[in-house]
């Protein structure tokens, strides 16, 4: 056996272990058991991952597993980097959930304490999110991404007494079900259509296949796999289950699920079917960038941390889908170098939003741990009461928001250089689609960084807007201790993206894609094939830090050595001291951009004014309530769920409860299965 | 890396650093003379600030880590911009480090350190003023990279070296109507972003209407200090990019000795302080816009920008 083989093998077994162990484990022992389980079951997946990418996965064979197919493993690059990045997920939120679930026994009368079926499913969730990406056979993916949502719809509902959790567990099972049958649809055409459940038969049948049936499974999967990533209009479910999950199961499904939705659209769309109709790419682009515009406005009005987060992931995934969208568009229409660099974006992007998003996740999961609260307009003041957590959510935010020493930064504009360079030879598509591409994704950098500005700015700075969160205490070290983890992550990603690069490089020569063609070379400076452009955030990063040291001196100097710092009471017009009521909060922060966007986002705002007895130009009180539901969900999906239920009533009139012709039924069905099959 | 580079590099942060509280002096002394007043003199900047630094040092109560060091981290991200960007020379050894994206990276930094410490204030009038600079740094987001992008079609790069020195070796290659337009979407760019009007009112004293001096509000002192030279040499530095990006005359490359520096030093303090008076002349006519008018300006610079792109793709000569 392989090197890789045995990596899989150990990640089965601490997977499996882990949920048996915690069965049986007294119940103050389950959180370490689970928590440790899931970090085990991540560092051998990780371990599997990185083999997988330097030395493939060899083709198994394992017969036994499921009737008739069998299941089938093998991976390659592709495989192994969305493999490593699930284990380190999971180390970190495995380490994390130890402090969590200990500390929602024992805190804010049990809010968000795990249950034992939760804890048993984690290492479970985790295992099948690993082998998910080795699957090599129609049956075999199809079964392990039903133990992933099966398992994960377990662990959004583990707080199911709060009635918000259980709308969202529906509103999640739905959706990952309907997703889930859109998939099946799709590979079993595929399938059906090569006459092999073997990937590698149907990769090498799909170019001889004809284009209707390669256009309904590229259709069909990317209906299925979008839903998972939370692309627009398919998203409603992310904003509502990522933040009622308990907080690591959040940052698992954030920053791990999420990506084999990217990974299914890779896997499927791009290297087994291979080089499609320029349509393909430009659903990808669009889809993409509607996705990121629109999740990040949601996320740049939203008021719950949470909820902005999950908006967050939605708008990552949909720039990712645009990278996406473009390798495609490129590769046919431009060159392949800026093809290349495309996919280098995409891939480095997973990788990048994974670290950064874990970290939110689990820095949101100990504010919420230490305060009980998520919404912002409550929180504030928390860099007095927890500095750890507050320098720890500053780097998540900084890599969120897309800007230079943030993790995000050297992908988006990776990104970006392959867009801007593509142009010259692509035509007339390309001269129209890539500069609206560009106007999309500047805004969603643009719209992000407010997004985290007010996340960070209100949540964790100025004064407390609460008594709970006046009174929050720092979390426990193991907690501390895998976001410190994650940070450091996220730091090294920001300023020494070579740490991927050999990963990269293997990972994108095994795309047909642009197998021959010259990759971007990211080393201390990155350096793009066929363009006369080069970053270094490295670099960037001590030039700015070369000025802090500058005009630190010269401020030092010219006011000689500096007097004693002397604390004064801020500046209240002259009046009493302000209050804490009267600071800014996260929805009067975003009030501006909701006026400007009103058109997209359609708040329902309520102003209620009394007047008083005796005359009514005076005012006695003034109501304001506003409300910010998702307009995708009540203008898209409330009509087709009134159209479904109404189908149903039309079809439940056959359902009379009569015996007689429940018969005839039978009988007509009988008669139809005998014509069709003496054809 | 050669002596000549990097000491032109040093010359160029000595110049925006030293020049930029001068240029803010002429702005407000060309305003006072449209306006009938004498005027205080250009210098009056430096003298402000000098008084500044003498004073007290304070922080007020209730404020974290973040407001005392946002003013060190603007003035740094502003020097590292001033670093990277041609202004005197086009030879700087930091330019491959960081492209026109790099730059306005930079810049959005400056911005959000300082929206912090505005928030961090826990005042009304700080949360407004950070409130409204970030809702207008968003929307400036895309007129900014549009224009980015049509500069670097014809050039084949981002890095702003390349686009000036391209520039300046073919002058006719700048008269092209997609230069006119992308000129046009950066200058709006510029006047949002540095908040002069009609977007923001430097001088203003009406707390309800400011941006930038809203945010600022709780600084004093060496402080302060700090944040008006951080901000005039954002201004300094985006006026020093938009004139050599399109008029790089006179601007020093790698292989021109000290005279090349000192004439492109000259060449730029004249293109800048042209610029300068220009902005100024035209803000005593203006009006503040209406906070909620400011989307609509910011879309007209996109739709321009898209303008350029569009243009420099159908009418592009082949480089």
């Amino acid at each position: 056996m392989s090197f890789a083989t045995w990596a899989a093998v150990l990640t089965s077994g601490a997977g499996m272990g882990a949920c048996l162990l915690v069965l049986v484990a007294p119940t103050r022992m389950r959180p370490a058991f689970a928590g440790w389980g899931t970090a085990a079951t991540g560092a051998t997946g990780c371990v599997l991952g990185v083999g997988s990418v330097m030395s493939g996965f060899p083709l198994i064979r394992v017969g036994w597993l499921f009737p008739l197919a069998g299941a089938q493993f093998a991976g390659g690059a592709v495989s192994g980097l969305f493999i490593a990045v699930i284990g380190a997920v999971a180390v970190i939120a495995g380490v994390f959930t130890v402090g969590y679930a200990r500390a929602a026994i024992t805190g804010h009368d049990g809010h968000g304490a795990l249950p034992v079926w939760a804890l048993a499913a984690l290492p479970l969730f985790v295992m099948a999110m690993i082998f998910v990406p080795l699957a090599a056979s129609v049956t075999t993916f199809v079964a392990l991404w039903e133990l992933m949502a099966l398992t994960s719809l377990a662990l959004v509902l583990a707080d199911h007494q709060r009635v918000q959790v259980r709308e969202a567990g529906l509103s999640y099972a739905v959706m990952t079900q309907l997703g889930f049958a859109a998939i099946v649809l799709g590979l079993v055409v595929f399938a059906a259509s090569s006459g092999s459940d073997g990937f590698a038969q149907m990769t090498a049948d799909a170019h001889t296949m004809p284009a209707s049936v390669r256009s309904a499974v590229f259709v069909l999967t990317v209906i299925g796999f979008g839903s998972k990533a939370g692309l627009v209009p398919l998203h409603a479910w992310l904003p509502r289950a990522h933040p009622e999950a308990p907080s690591p199961v959040s940052a698992l499904m954030s920053a791990a699920m999420v990506n084999l939705g990217i990974y299914g659209i890779v896997r499927i769309d791009i290297a087994m079917l291979g080089r499609g109709p320029t349509w393909w790419g430009l659903l990808l682009l669009m889809v993409g960038a509607i996705t990121a515009v629109y999740a990040v406005l949601q996320a740049a009005v939203a008021t719950d941390l949470k909820r902005l987060l999950a908006y967050s992931t939605s708008e990552n995934m949909g720039l990712i889908t645009m990278a996406l969208g473009a390798v495609m568009l490129l590769s046919t229409l431009g060159t392949g170098a800026s093809a290349a660099i495309a996919l280098t974006a995409a891939f480095l992007h997973v990788v990048n939003h994974a670290a950064f998003k874990a970290l939110g996740f689990l820095s949101a999961g100990a504010v919420l741990s230490a305060t009980g609260l998520r919404d912002l307009d409550e929180l504030g003041g928390l860099a007095q009461t927890m500095p750890i957590t507050t320098v720890l959510f500053g780097i998540a935010a900084l890599g969120a928001s897309g800007l230079p020493l943030g993790a995000g930064f050297v992908s988006e504009w990776l990104l970006l250089q392959s867009l801007i360079h593509a142009v010259p030879a692509g035509g007339t598509t390309l001269a129209l689609v890539v500069p609206l591409s560009v106007g999309a994704i500047a805004l969603t950098a643009g719209l992000g960084m407010a997004a985290m500005v007010k996340a960070f700015g209100v949540g964790f700075l100025a004064r407390p807007r609460s008594s709970a969160a006046a009174g929050a205490a720092e979390v426990s070290p193991t907690m501390i201790a895998a976001m410190s983890t994650g940070a450091l992550i996220c730091a090294v990603l920001a300023v020494a993206p070579v740490v991927c690069a050999s990963l990269l490089d293997r990972v994108l020569s095994q795309l047909p894609t642009v197998r021959s063609t010259e990759v971007p070379s990211i080393g201390l400076l990155l350096r793009l094939p066929g363009i006369g452009g080069s970053m270094s955030p490295a670099l960037l990063a001590a030039t700015i830090l070369g000025g802090v040291v500058v005009v630190g001196a010269a401020t030092w100097a010219a006011t000689s050595g500096g007097g004693p710092l002397r604390r004064a009471a801020l500046w209240a017009c002259g009046g009493s001291p302000p209050s804490s009521r009267m600071q800014y909060t996260a929805t009067s922060f975003a009030e501006p951009l909701l006026r400007v966007f009103d058109d997209v986002l359609r708040p329902d705002t309520q102003i209620e004014v009394s007047h008083h007895a005796e005359s009514r130009y005076l005012v006695e009180r003034v109501s304001v309530s506003s409300t910010m539901a998702d307009a995708v969900e009540v203008r898209l999906y409330a009509p087709v769920l009134r159209a479904v239920e109404g189908a149903a009533n039309v079809v439940r009139r056959l359902h009379n409860g009569s015996v007689h012709a429940y018969l005839g039924y039978g009988a007509l069905g009988l008669l139809v299965v005998l014509v069709v099959a003496a054809r | 890396m050669s002596a000549y580079p990097a000491g032109s590099t040093a010359v160029q942060l000595v110049v925006v650093g030293l020049g930029a509280p001068v240029l803010t002096g002429i702005m407000r002394q060309v305003r006072a003379r449209l306006e009938g007043r004498v005027g205080p003199g250009i210098f009056q900047p430096w003298r402000e600030m000098r008084k500044l630094a003498g004073k007290e040092r304070i922080r007020p109560v209730g404020t974290t880590v973040i407001f005392g060091v946002a003013p060190l981290f603007l003035a740094a991200t502003t020097l590292a911009m001033a670093a990277i960007v041609p202004v005197v020379t086009t030879a700087s050894p930091l330019d491959r480090d960081g492209d026109l994206f790099a730059v306005v990276g930079l810049l959005l930094l400056g911005t959000v350190a300082l929206a912090l410490a505005g928030l961090d204030t826990g005042t009304g009038f700080g949360g407004m003023g950070a409130s409204r600079q970030v809702t207008i740094a968003a929307l400036v987001e895309p007129s900014i990279l549009m224009a980015v992008f049509a500069l670097s079609i014809p050039v084949h790069s981002s890095n702003l070296a390349a686009i000036v020195a391209a520039a300046a070796h073919r002058p006719e290659s700048v008269a092209t109507p997609a230069s006119a337009l992308a000129f046009a979407a950066l200058a709006i760019v510029v006047v949002a972003e540095t908040g002069r009007l009609p977007v923001d009112n430097p001088n203003t004293h009406l707390e309800l209407t400011m941006i930038h001096e809203a945010m600022v509000l709780e600084y004093a002192g060496p402080q302060f200090a700090l944040v008006e030279w951080a901000s005039a040499m954002r201004l300094t530095v985006l006026l020093a990019l938009l004139a050599n990006l399109f008029v790089p005359i006179g601007i020093s490359g790698a292989h021109s000795g000290p005279v090349g520096i000192v004439a492109g030093t000259l060449a730029v303090a004249a293109k800048v302080v042209v610029l300068a008076v220009g902005v100024a002349a035209t803000e005593v006519f203006l009006a503040k816009l209406r906070l909620f008018r400011v989307p609509e300006l910011l879309a007209g610079s996109f739709l321009l920008g898209l303008l350029a792109v569009t243009a420099s793709y159908f009418l592009a000569t082949p480089a």
